[in-house]
């Protein structure tokens, strides 16, 4: 193993030191733990989509199937009252995975503006599936009856701060896996062939083996957000595999930044905060939100962390 | 390094009604240097689209060290020892010139599955450091491909190529679109590679000058067929050649 991730593991213990403290201390104000839990969900969800844009070069419009596929087989597992949560969390993410290998079996082939129509058409179809398996589902009403909570290793799920804490290190993992993922012979593979795969292949690289495989990691990571989703509302709804969710998590990435491996995560950080902000202000929050997105976007031209990282690189070039 | 026959047996491309590749049988002996001329349109490139399996063979057989290579995948003939630069640049952006080779390196090698280790490890960073101390690339080693001048993206096209260890080496124009001494400077470089790896070197070149002065022998193609092959002397003798392609002023 690389120092590299040796490093940014012991930067994860840290923040989720500090978080802990923090909400030992005493400042556990409802909205500060809801932030942190909603954080950890859109964060999983942006940061593995990234995988695929940024890194693989693979725009997918339907990323937020594999965050209801997670939230849904959880929450039905969980309703079944024979699983603990470790298990069904790992249950959950097999089922995802799978769901994700299909998918992207049938996707990767494709060049760009396919790929992307494709992955949109077979979320709308999970969207679809769920919404009428209603015997199953509940349809638009979602799961219903809530989702059982029992305690783990001394973590109660059903107290919102140990939720928090719980959140919050699933995300702090998958950070920590995924930018091993990205800076591993097989991300630097990714990245050949987001470049350029026709020389990618050229030198030797199965194109079709190295997207399926982000495709099926990018997905289950995107499933771990789901389960967090599932855990912190108590169910589950239709509106999580919609194109909608898929929508904001591109959002999000074009918020905070593609090239710059925490772009994601600001951006998330940016985007519920506003969304907050916004909603608390105004009722017509849609054309708002849609305004400063516009502005950051066409103004930017970049994400935020990827504008900063340019001009701290013009800056240090300067100098040097 | 042993090996590096390359023969084509009857080779032909045809795109529709239009025949790209007519017939084409020629042999290139191991560590031979060759040239490849011909007017626009005389079917070079699509030679070495058919040999390294870019495009499929309409009909006949390419042979390397007398095992037939026709139709296998393209990653597979890179494998069995066929390398080739191409006449833009084909190159990994993002990626410096010491991580280019050191990722081209291990995708050849099938050792980017590895998700635990970093990139790129030891021995594989050392490999890229030799590639690039015979390329003259040393000094831009962690340059981004996409900030190299044209000429340098050439020559690191071509070290992608060589640090695959290849056989056979194809290289489509290596001087397209350089200023007179840059060329030279490329041409240069290109001979002492070639000396250097004792490969069979094969490559498509326009600059006459360039072709009679460091080409063991010359291949030229007309009409996607072979109009004359030889040494450089005979080829300006060549009334036919002459007349095709080359002009009065390189004729003997």
């Amino acid at each position: 193993m690389s120092g590299g991730w040796l490093r940014d593991t012991a930067v994860a213990m840290v923040v989720l030191a500090l978080f802990l403290a923090f909400e030992l201390a005493g400042f556990r104000s409802s909205s500060l733990l809801d932030f942190a839990i909603r954080f950890a969900t859109f964060g999983l969800l942006a940061l593995s989509l990234n995988l695929l844009i940024g890194t693989t070069g693979l725009v997918s419009f339907g990323h937020a199937a594999y965050f209801g596929m997670g939230a849904y087989s959880f929450g039905l597992l969980m309703q079944t009252g024979a699983w603990s949560i470790p298990a069904a969390i790992l249950a959950a993410l097999a089922c995802t995975a799978l769901l994700a290998l299909v998918v992207g079996a049938l996707c990767v082939r494709l060049s760009e503006i396919y790929f992307a129509f494709l992955t949109l058409a077979f979320q709308m179809l999970l969207h679809s599936v769920i919404s009428s398996w209603i015997s199953l589902t509940g349809g638009d009403q979602g799961l219903m009856g809530g989702i059982p909570k029992p305690a783990f290793l001394g973590i109660d799920l059903a107290q919102p701060s140990h939720l928090a804490g719980f959140g919050v290190f699933c995300l702090l993992l998958s950070t920590v896996a995924l930018r091993q993922v990205v800076r591993s012979p097989f991300g630097a593979a990714l990245r050949m062939i987001r470049d350029n795969p026709d020389r990618a292949a050229f030198v030797g690289l199965s194109v079709f083996r190295y997207r399926l495989a982000a495709f099926v990691i990018a997905g289950t990571f995107a499933g771990l957000g789901g389960v967090l989703m599932s855990l912190y509302v108590s169910g589950a709804f239709p509106s999580f595999a919609f194109w909608t969710t898929s929508g904001e998590a591109i959002f999000m990435i074009m918020l905070g930044g593609v090239s710059v491996f925490l772009g994601p995560l600001v951006g998330t950080a940016i985007f519920l905060l506003l969304n907050d902000w916004i909603t608390a202000l105004t009722e017509h929050h849609g054309l708002f939100m849609g305004t400063i997105l516009l502005i950051l976007v066409l103004g930017l031209r970049k994400g935020l962390l990827d504008f900063i990282m340019e001009h701290w690189r013009a800056r240090k070039g300067a100098r040097s | 390094m042993s090996g590096g026959r390359l023969q084509l047996q009857n080779l032909r491309k045809s795109f529709g009604g239009v025949v790209a590749t007519d017939d084409v049988s020629l042999t290139f002996e191991p560590g031979t240097l060759s040239a490849i001329i011909g007017p626009n349109g005389a079917g070079k490139t699509t030679l070495f689209h058919l040999i390294t399996g870019k495009l499929p063979v309409s009909s006949g057989r390419v042979l390397l060290d007398d095992a037939e290579i026709t139709g296998l995948d393209r990653r597979d003939i890179v494998r069995r020892g066929i390398g080739r630069a191409f006449q833009v640049a084909n190159l990994f952006p993002s990626f410096t010139v010491a991580h280019s080779l050191a990722a081209g390196l291990m995708a050849h090698e099938g050792r980017t599955a590895s998700l635990f280790r970093g990139f790129p490890p030891k021995d594989i960073a050392a490999r890229a450091e030799e590639v690039m101390e015979l390329c003259g690339l040393t000094h831009l080693a962690a340059t981004e491909s996409r900030h190299l001048s044209h000429g340098d993206q050439k020559l690191l096209d071509i070290a992608l190529a060589l640090a695959l260890s290849p056989k056979v080496l194809l290289l489509d124009e290596p001087t397209a679109g350089m200023g007179p001494d840059e060329r030279w400077r490329m041409i240069e470089r290109v001979h002492k590679l070639w000396e250097a790896r004792g490969l069979t070197l094969v490559f498509i070149e326009h600059d006459m000058d360039i072709v009679f002065r460091i080409a063991q022998s010359v291949r030229v193609l007309r009409y996607g067929a072979v109009l004359a092959q030889g040494t450089p002397e005979e080829m300006r003798r060549n009334p036919a050649v002459i007349e095709a392609y080359l002009g009065a002023e390189h004729a003997l």
